[in-house]
């Protein structure tokens, strides 16, 4: 059972606190979009041995919805940050950086 | 005959008798003792029938790892199947009856599938139930049924009482051995915060059965010290009874404590699970001897040698008069020197290795017992009981070259280090040669949140298994916790242990060697689920290479002992047969709990009425006094419908529908779902959210809207008012108000969170009354307070204001079709408000109902219900709701999706009404069948049911449904299926079956 530390209230609780949203910075599709990018937004999913980023609301807690840079394998917790931005910042990337050098996700590095 | 020795017996208090009984006998035992040493002390070696084969079994061990002595234990509300008795302290009036036998123990019929073995091999299972079909029901099941499980499952609730403990610590140790109790010795001295846990009732573990010395007095005194120490920490908690279950995740660890199982009746909880956050652990979970497979290994009297020391030296229990030993290592001859030092007769030692010159053998041979190296047993004799072992060269085929009586046999096949605890969450372990066992890689250790190693492991469990060693490792690893604690060691030195020094062993797994297919067919592996080195050996013949293949095709490991003596021994026999090294084939995976644990202790207190919490509207009192049939509705209770006298549900229910189309009807609709969004932005987040345009809607104004997932299926529905420029209140379904709740919020946080909009969950903050029928109006006019007339409160609309002295929102707003006010007031006044609705409605013939009738007047109008019309699959366009989806609107959650082309397709079922044609009720999941069949000789189908109903209003069977071409097939008849095989003619019809023009609702 892992241990999480929002972003948002500073508080490190409990998976059971938690609750897990799937891949983070899926960038969303609409009206408008070609069949092949809308199936690719609401289906795709990267499934990787290693780096991930995913969403987690902290439902029993603040109720607000945060980021985790995650180790699939050895599920070390690199870091969380806010859901309110499209990429990871730059202190996540140097802290998995420093950790898995080389790393890449979809399209960060 | 196993019997009781006149002194000694460390652990036993013979002034403290304890009353038992065993499958009906009155026995006796002394206080301190097992069930098992108790029951050998009473000469009961024979104690249950194996898995498959029904083989009468007798104890093999002294402690958890024992894979035969299980004993259903205790009676009615405390009766519980499965029990080890080695690990089952006796206390007076305790009850058991052995396992897996019919009609006794001593003469079991089923002991006839012995004689069929052959016929039951490795994978038997999957082998024989291909084919061919029909023998499953009257030939497989049957013998399934009758063998599958061992004891019985428990007939009435449990009685007893559970609960969870939460703890945390810099550093947890598991295993209360001298390893362990050195280390909290070392991490407690440095001020870190320890929990030290030991599954039995003793400190200590085995150095003081293997008269391990320590800074030159017996083990026990260094124990008895350190545990005095210890207790005097303030920052060290020790617990006995208490079993390290499982190691997870970033440091969580259960830890299963037996409160009371060995004192019942003092009104303790039976079990506590702990719930504990560690930062370090340190796995001191000592090892289990190996047995070794010789033909006639399970016969009962045939035990390991370390357990025949444990009863000896513990319990002062000879397991046998004359006791051979059998090993291929130095540790067992102190089993023969121990029996003989009590008086009791060693016959021979049996060792595999070509030569015995340690320290020990020759203690041995000082003693007089008869060594003979080289040797094997070429197999056991008797039944139910040792008789006596055929000697062979152990490098040969098994000819035999002499037979020896006894009525015991000690084996010993070496030593494996339980790695459980460590292999839990990622520990890696390495092959030790030497030592014939896999070991931890203290390199590969499992790591924590912040990638770092957090278990050590220590003392025989980390592979040193000899007491000199265990000590200092158990520091070191004290001191390795501390480190990573942050803390620092206090000077001073560790104690020093001594015993006997001890030759290598050497690996043997099969005896002899070249053991041919009819002995190794009597060498068992797995006691519990009666596998054969002959089992193995065929799964690898037939291409299960994969050791977790293997497991699965045998079943070897997969009893409730989990494989903890036949785990090595298996693996080596799989790993011999297919000619590769034993760490190429590797371990199968070691899980949580390390013994089974109890769904007591599981729960906690989580049962009954504390199970999950009941959410009650504030109706919910007068609802109980009056008749309520409840139904849970997720954590709500909700009227099913009122009953009165005498009445069964199905006339209740008719009745409210009558009287709330004929007169008045009162429905508590507290539980609907009450979401508030308010701010600049709420009129176009709601836009994205429903699929109709919500921010045109006028304050004072409400509307019936769709939301859907991005999938495009319909998810929620309900009628949303407008309050003001920035206020909307958005009505849900009862189950969908915290998960459309969370829905938004996703949104507003993850994808549009530059709108400025704020979403709350006021759902219990209001009751919520619905006034429902042709006098609905006549009624508030009397409660009196506001203009509720048609002109002040026209149909979709709302107002605040008072009725009856309370502060009410008033919606006008119908899901029955008839004219309707739902007044929402603030919770605490829902009860006065219903009072009041229920003292002036007499006059108008004013009767409550419930959810049925609710659903049976929805129906009759055709209105859909989420979860009835919805399955997951359905689109507001297969509904006929286009009417609620904007064509003006760029984008909704939804959209895009309802675009692709299965989504558009023209085949797609669509709702219509159906009429049975005889009046009768279309049953409930009802499919409409359609000519030929499928590919898999299935009836084709055109449609099915989604809500079916006797309409009291109409007096004959309504059903709503799914169809092919539905709505252009109107008059058309469609046959649906019935349970008994035949269908139902059906007429598709509009699915507004009453007041088509909506005249009703809107007076
Ligand atoms: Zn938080």
């Amino acid at each position: 059972m892992l241990i999480l530390t929002c972003p948002y209230c500073g508080v490190s609780g409990e998976e059971t606190e938690f609750h897990a949203g799937g891949e983070a910075h899926l960038k969303r599709f609409g009206p408008g979009s070609s069949d092949a990018d809308f199936e690719s937004y609401l289906f795709h999913r990267e499934n990787p041995k290693g780096v991930h980023f995913e969403r987690w609301r902290h439902v029993s807690g603040c109720g607000k919805w945060f980021h985790a840079a995650r180790c699939t394998t050895t599920l070390e917790v690199f870091g969380t940050y806010t859901a309110q931005t499209s990429e990871p910042p730059q202190s996540i990337k140097d802290a998995i950086t420093a950790k898995r050098p080389g790393w890449t996700w979809r399209d960060f590095a | 005959m196993s019997t009781r020795l006149q002194t000694g017996g460390r652990l036993i208090d013979r002034s403290h008798r304890e009353g038992f009984s065993f499958n009906g006998k009155r026995l006796t035992g002394y206080a301190g003792d097992t069930l098992a040493s108790a029951l050998l002390a009473n000469d009961q070696m024979l104690v249950g029938r194996s898995f498959k084969y029904h083989r009468p079994r007798g104890f093999v061990a002294a402690g958890g790892e024992e894979p035969n002595g299980l004993v259903n234990l205790g009676k009615g509300g405390q009766f519980e199947p499965n029990q080890r008795a080695t690990t089952t302290e006796l206390f007076d009036g305790l009850t058991a009856e052995s396992q897996n036998h019919w009609p006794s123990l001593e003469f079991d019929i089923g002991a006839i599938n012995a004689k069929f073995s052959r016929f039951l091999p490795a994978g038997f299972y999957y082998k024989m139930f291909i084919h061919p079909r029909p023998l499953w029901k009257h030939v497989y099941e049957p013998f399934i049924r009758n063998s599958a499980g061992l004891g019985k499952a428990p007939q009435d609730r449990d009685s007893d009482r559970y609960e969870h403990f939460y703890a945390f610590a810099d550093l947890v140790i598991i295993g209360g051995g001298i390893a362990g109790l050195q280390a909290a010795l070392t991490a407690g001295q440095a001020g870190a915060k320890v929990i030290l846990m030991e599954q039995t009732a003793h400190w200590g573990g085995r150095a003081p059965v293997d008269g391990v010395t320590i800074d030159g007095a017996p083990a026990d005194d260094w124990i008895a010290k350190t545990v005095t120490t210890l207790e005097g920490m303030e920052n060290v908690t020790l617990r006995t009874r208490m079993m390290g279950a499982g190691v997870y995740d970033h440091g969580y660890v259960l830890g299963y404590e037996r409160v009371a199982d060995h004192c019942p009746g003092l009104g303790l909880p039976r079990h506590r699970l702990w719930r504990i956050r560690a930062k370090q652990i340190i796995t001191a979970t000592g090892a289990i001897e190996r047995p070794l497979s010789f033909a006639g290994n399970d016969v009962p009297g045939v035990m390991l040698a370390s357990a025949i020391r444990d009863y000896a030296v513990n319990w002062a229990v000879s397991p046998g008069d004359r006791t051979v030993v059998v090993t291929n290592n130095d540790d067992a001859y102190r089993t023969a020197i121990c029996l003989k030092q009590a008086g009791l007769e060693v016959p021979v030692i049996i060792d595999a290795r070509p030569e015995a010159s340690g320290a020990l053998p020759e203690a041995a041979r000082a003693l007089g017992i008869r060594v003979e190296t080289g040797k094997g047993i070429a197999k056991v004799l008797g039944g139910k009981r040792v008789t006596g072992v055929a000697l062979c060269a152990q490098a040969g085929e098994g000819a035999e070259l002499e037979q020896v009586p006894c009525d015991a046999v000690a084996m010993s096949g070496g030593w494996s280090p339980v790695v459980h605890l460590w292999s839990h969450c990622g520990g890696k372990l390495n092959w030790d040669d030497a030592q014939a066992h896999f070991r931890p890689d203290a390199n590969r250790a499992p790591t924590s949140h912040d990638g770092l190693p957090f278990v050590i492991s220590a003392g025989s469990a980390n592979g040193e298994l000899h007491a000199a060693a265990t000590l200092g490792d158990g520091d070191a690893a004290g001191k390795t916790a501390i480190r990573a604690l942050g803390l620092s060691a206090t000077a001073g030195g560790v104690a020093k242990a001594e015993a006997e020094a001890e030759e290598p062993m050497t690996p043997v797994w099969i005896m002899p060697q070249g053991a041919g297919v009819k002995l190794r067919s009597k060498m068992w592996l797995d006691y519990q689920n009666d596998v054969k080195v002959s089992d193995v050996q065929l799964a690898a013949q037939e291409g299960y290479e994969s050791v977790e293949h293997a497991k699965r095709y045998t079943t070897l490991g997969m009893a409730t002992d989990q494989g903890k003596l036949s785990n090595i021994n298996g693996l080596a026999v799989l790993s011999q047969s297919l000619g590769a090294d034993i760490p190429q084939v590797g371990t199968t995976t070691f899980r949580p709990p390390y013994t089974p644990i109890s769904m007591g202790a599981i729960a906690g207190e989580a049962r009954g009425e504390v199970f999950q919490p009941l959410r009650r509207t504030p109706i919910h009192e007068w609802n109980d006094a009056n008749g309520a049939d409840f139904e849970p509705v997720g954590q709500w209770r909700r009227p099913y419908t009122y009953l009165r006298n005498g009445e069964n549900r199905a006339d209740a229910v008719k009745r409210e529908v009558l009287n709330t189309r004929n007169n008045l009807g009162l429905l508590d609709a507290s539980t609907l779902g009450k979401l508030i969004v308010k701010g600049p932005d709420a009129g176009k987040f709601l836009d994205l959210l429903y699929t109709n345009m919500m921010s045109t809607l006028k304050p004072g104004r409400c509307r019936y809207g769709l939301m859907c997932s991005e999938n495009g299926f319909l998810m929620d529905d309900g009628v949303v008012a407008r309050i003001d420029d920035e206020t909307f209140l958005c009505h849900t379904t009862t189950g969908g108000a915290d998960h459309i709740f969370a829905h938004m919020e996703e949104w507003l946080q993850t994808e549009w969170w530059d709108m400025q909009v704020y979403v709350a969950n006021a759902t219990e903050q209001f009751a919520q009354i619905a006034v429902v029928g042709p006098n609905a109006r006549k009624l508030l006019e009397k409660l009196g307070g506001m203009d509720v007339s048609a002109e002040a409160l026209p149909f979709m609309a709302w107002a605040d204001g008072e009725l009856a002295g309370i502060k009410v929102r008033a919606y006008r707003i119908s899901f029955s079709g008839e004219l309707s006010y739902e007044i929402a007031v603030p919770a605490s006044q829902g009860r006065a408000f219903w009072d009041a609705c229920i003292a002036a409605g007499a006059e108008f013939g004013l009767m409550p109902y419930g959810t049925e009738a609710l659903h049976v007047m929805r129906a009759e109008k055709g209105f859909i219900m989420i979860g009835d019309e919805t399955d997951g699959t359905v689109i507001p366009q297969d509904l006929g709701l286009n009417w609620a989806i904007s064509k003006k609107k760029e984008d909704y959650l939804g959209k895009r999706a309802q675009q692709r082309s299965h989504m558009t397709d023209p085949k797609r079922w669509k709702l219509v009404g159906l009429e049975t044609v005889d009046g009768s009720v279309i049953p409930d999941g009802s499919y409409g069948v359609a000519d030929g069949i499928n590919a898999n000789g299935q009836r084709n189908t055109q449609g099915r049911v989604t809500s079916t109903y006797y309409s009291p209003t109409l007096d004959r069977g309504i059903a709503m449904g799914l169809v092919l071409n539905g709505p252009d097939r109107m008059g058309e008849v469609v046959e649906f299926n019935k349970v008994d095989g035949t269908t139902v003619a059906a007429k598709i019809v509009d699915p507004v079956f009453y007041d088509k023009e909506g005249e009703k609702q809107n007076v």
